[in-house]
């Protein structure tokens, strides 16, 4: 009697914190949007102030920048289905699509870096102008973010596979769509803004 | 620059005075603090009942007492700032040099406003948002420590340069570029600025968004927002203004830091840099957050008035929508800091209209006060001493503010001593008496007595009277000409008699500061006479007095159930008693989770401020593996049973 009665209380406060957790993740996401509107402010200051070298419009591959749009909408796809899978309880299908989800987004960084890299070695790295250091920062604080976003993925396969889906571990996973879309509509924002107008 | 050390070398170590006196105190001041705690074997007892405690009410008092001890070490700094400038004129170059001098002052506003004033809100804050509506703790436990871990690393990190060497910034409180820059502030100063006022800052968003999730999801039921106590209200409101700003201030001194470490250039003159996107920024945070310091002291000051007139407050609703008005008016002034910058006429004309608007919401809080006074049996106690001092301070530097709002006349009083002795009316006469009348309004809440009258009445006669005498004179000098920040002028000005009656002010302020620190030693001697054992000493009228003094860990054996706007006090008017039914309580076990991750980060900051990079790693790596590990854990609750709650509850009830 009295166990159950323990049980009761921690099960109210469980999912209690489940819905604190939710929406306070929201006010998280919203503080995180505006550190970001930070930054595109500054490239949006400094995106013409080039100094002598050169613009967006010699610099990008808009056809490379698409695959990696392409890659990082398709993640935010399969991180949906993974969310599905969770509400049915079906754990095997739950690590299956995280797992598609992780591969797409670890790509997505390569492709990234190896943007990164090919700019820096042709001498236009982040110190060549106001201009670049705009988009290294912007650009690379999405890609941090990115990687963050890949190691929570990580552990949270993981403890899904050793705990099953608690309540705990699909308010968690929860939380982790949410960040993951968010960083897709932050991108489409990149992609637009710094990719397509800088070309243009 | 060596592996192991960066730049770190012996030749940074201290050796100028001040850096070797301060690093001789701190040593000494730790050295001593620890052999009393163990001479008393007390060391268990405050890693146990405080360090790792995850109870608001204790992580509350350690914020004060904290803050109590960084205001000490902004004191300090106020009184070298004032002695240099009351001597050094004319052939007097007074005894300290132009490079220390500017340290000084920087060190002071940071410490002053991050570690002073935000540390004793973010006090008041944890102490009372759970009491007064009705919930047993706040909605992150764990991020409660860690915002204040975060913050106690921040501080740390202020004071560092003075045990590790090298210098602290010289450049402002806001450090703007390009001074702030590589090319003009090569060494690790402003590194070291950066580094404490982002660690603190992250711990200030963390908190923030604790406490929007506490007020917005944990509130008592029948508790609708529009019968939340006022201080809830302000304190919602500064904290939606902390989350909306806080992350741009992350950003750019995460901006200015690349510009520093890695030479880019955000902020540089050259290279299509831009150095007025630092200061447009930097105020986007800064100005918002002078109205985050003053909307919770204006909670306190409306409970405070309601109680001591003994009178429901008036104007409950243009109370609240005045603390809305100011919050969204707050976010669109911001450029009245820098009129001069030459943005234009429009531009200018603008803000300054916005900026005159905010005296609107911010008159209106102050009629209601005068209305609820009106026709009460006003009770004059200490907390209405200070609501008084606040009312004649704050009503003098608004008007200042109103004249410098528009931007004509701020072309005259930018940086000048006018804009200082204006903020410092808004931010002494406004905030910290604001804290001040909180701390002894709840006082005997969390300590269970009274503080003592007397030395109370001193302590704010000498504060107020040596308020006027040291920021009047400064109003006078800004009209003068004097500009802000000067270690030495000419004889021929003829302003050293004012800067002389300043500086006898601040000694009179001091002497207000020992009568506070006596009257809690007379307080705690004396404290059988004052004690508070109906948990109501003032007759309240809000939810935290219908708990015991000091409350037990619970808050709240049952949960209360609230239909008006003075929850407690319509309580005492029905007398209905119902017996409670207990309930088993889960509550937040404690953690020195919160204490492992500052200090990994603080690790982390000091490696970015000598470039060690295997430190950079070491600290990030256990931050995230300390973060996981705490995630992971399962363990984070306890329950403590009904039949407990019960006793626990019989033992007050005697008493
Ligand atoms: C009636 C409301 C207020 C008005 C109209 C007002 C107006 C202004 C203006 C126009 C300036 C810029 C002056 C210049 O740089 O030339 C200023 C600076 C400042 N104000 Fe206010 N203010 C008000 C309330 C407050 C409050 C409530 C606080 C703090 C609690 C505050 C703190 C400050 C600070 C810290 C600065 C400048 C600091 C610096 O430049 O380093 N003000 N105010
Ligand atoms: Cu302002």
């Amino acid at each position: 009697m009295e166990k159950e009665l323990e049980n009761l209380a921690l099960k109210n406060f469980e999912i209690e914190k489940a819905e604190k957790d939710h929406f306070g993740f929201w006010v998280y996401l919203m503080t995180d949007l505006l550190s970001f509107a930070a930054v595109f402010a500054a490239f949006a200051v400094l995106r013409n102030n080039t100094f002598g070298g050169p613009s967006g419009r010699e610099l990008f591959s808009l056809p490379f920048v698409l695959i990696e749009t392409f890659i990082l909408l398709t993640s935010s796809f399969t991180c949906g289905l993974a969310m599905l899978a969770a509400q049915d309880g079906d754990k095997k299908k739950v690590i299956t699509w995280f797992s598609t989800t992780f591969i797409l987004g670890a790509s997505f960084l390569v492709m990234e870096f190896t943007e990164f890299h090919k700019l820096i070695v042709e001498g236009n790295g982040p110190q060549r102008s106001g201009f670049l250091t705009s988009f290294f920062a912007l650009v690379g604080l999405h890609g941090l973010h990115i990687f963050i976003g890949l190691l929570w993925m990580f552990i949270a396969m993981v403890m899904t596979q050793k705990r099953g889906l608690t309540i705990k571990s699909k308010s968690n996973l929860t939380r982790l769509s949410l960040f993951w879309h968010f960083l897709d509509i932050v991108w489409i924002f990149i992609f637009t803004i710094v990719y397509l107008m800088g070309v243009m | 620059m060596s592996l192991l050390f960066g730049r770190l070398t012996l030749a940074d170590l201290p050796h100028e005075w001040f850096t070797v006196g301060g690093t001789a105190t701190i040593l000494l001041g730790l050295l001593g603090i620890a052999a009393l705690l163990t001479y008393y074997k007390r060391w268990k007892w405050l890693w146990q009942e405080w360090f790792t405690s995850t109870d608001p009410k204790k992580i509350g008092i350690m914020y004060i007492l904290f803050a109590a001890v960084m205001l000490f070490r902004g004191a300090l700094d106020a009184a070298m700032i004032w002695a240099q400038q009351a001597m050094s004129v004319g052939s007097n170059h007074g005894y300290l040099t132009p490079a220390h001098f500017q340290q000084i002052f920087t060190a002071h506003g940071d410490i002053m406003v991050f570690f002073v004033t935000m540390g004793f809100l973010s006090g008041l804050l944890n102490l009372l948002i759970p009491l007064q509506i009705g919930a047993r703790d706040l909605a992150y436990p764990f991020l409660n420590t860690l915002a204040f871990w975060l913050y106690v690393a921040g501080a740390i990190f202020i004071n560092l340069f003075f045990v590790f060497g090298g210098n602290f910034a010289a450049t402002g409180w806001l450090s703007l570029p390009p001074l702030s820059g590589l090319a003009y502030s090569p060494g690790v100063g402003v590194d070291y600025w950066i580094w404490s006022l982002q660690i603190s800052g992250v711990g200030s968003l963390i908190a923030g968004i604790n406490f929007i999730v506490t007020i917005l999801k944990m509130r008592a039921p029948g508790m609708t927002l529009m019968k939340m106590p006022l201080f809830v209200w302000t304190s919602l409101c500064s904290m939606i203004m902390v989350v909306s700003i806080f992350p741009i201030l992350a950003a750019t001194l995460g901006m200015l830091w690349l510009d520093r470490y890695f030479g880019l250039h955000f902020f540089t003159s050259d290279f299509g840099g831009n150095p007025m996107m630092y200061i447009n920024l930097i105020w986007m945070w800064g100005h918002p957050e002078v109205y985050v310091l003053i909307l919770p002291s204006f909670g306190i000051y409306s409970e405070v008035v309601a109680t001591f007139s003994q009178k429901k407050l008036f104007g409950y609703k243009s109370l609240v929508g005045g603390a809305l008005g100011i919050t969204a008016l707050s976010f669109l002034v911001w450029a009245h800091h820098f009129f001069t910058m030459g943005a234009g006429a429009n531009v200018n004309a603008f803000f300054g209209i916005m900026t005159g608007f905010i005296a609107l919401p911010t008159g209106v809080q102050i009629f209601n006060w005068i209305s609820t006074m009106y026709k009460g049996r006003i009770i004059y106690s200490q907390p209405m001493h200070w609501f008084f001092g606040f009312l004649a301070t704050f009503t003098f530097g608004g008007m200042a503010g109103l004249l410098m709002s528009s931007p004509a006349a701020d072309y005259a009083l930018h940086n000048t001593l006018f804009l200082v002795a204006h903020f410092h009316t808004m931010i002494i006469g406004g905030a910290l008496f604001g804290i001040f009348a909180g701390i002894v309004y709840w006082f005997p809440k969390f300590t269970g007595f009274k503080l003592d009258e007397r030395w109370g009445r001193r302590a704010f006669w000498f504060w107020l009277v040596g308020f006027f005498l040291s920021f009047a004179p400064l109003y006078m000098l800004g009209f003068l000409g004097a500009t802000r920040r000067l270690d030495h002028y000419d004889a021929s000005m003829g302003w050293q008699g004012l800067f002389i009656v300043s500086a006898v002010g601040i000694t009179v302020i001091g002497v207000g500061a020992l009568c506070q620190v006596i009257q809690i030693i007379v307080s705690v001697k004396n404290r059988k006479q004052n004690l508070d054992l109906t948990g109501d000493p003032w007759n309240g009228r809000t939810l935290e007095w219908a708990t015991s003094s000091p409350p037990p860990v619970y808050n709240f054996a049952v949960i209360p159930t609230v239909q008006t706007r003075d929850a407690f006090w319509e309580q005492k008017q029905s007398k209905t008693i119902t017996k409670p039914v207990y309930e088993d309580i889960v509550l937040p076990r404690n953690t020195a989770m919160g204490m492992y991750v500052s200090a990994f980060v603080f690790l982390a900051g000091f490696g970015l401020v000598w470039h060690i990079t295997w430190l950079i790693f070491f600290g990030l790596i256990g931050t995230v593996v300390c973060i996981v590990m705490r995630a992971l854990d399962q363990n984070t609750e306890y329950i403590i049973p009904a039949v407990e709650v019960e006793r626990m509850e019989q033992v007050w009830k005697k008493n």
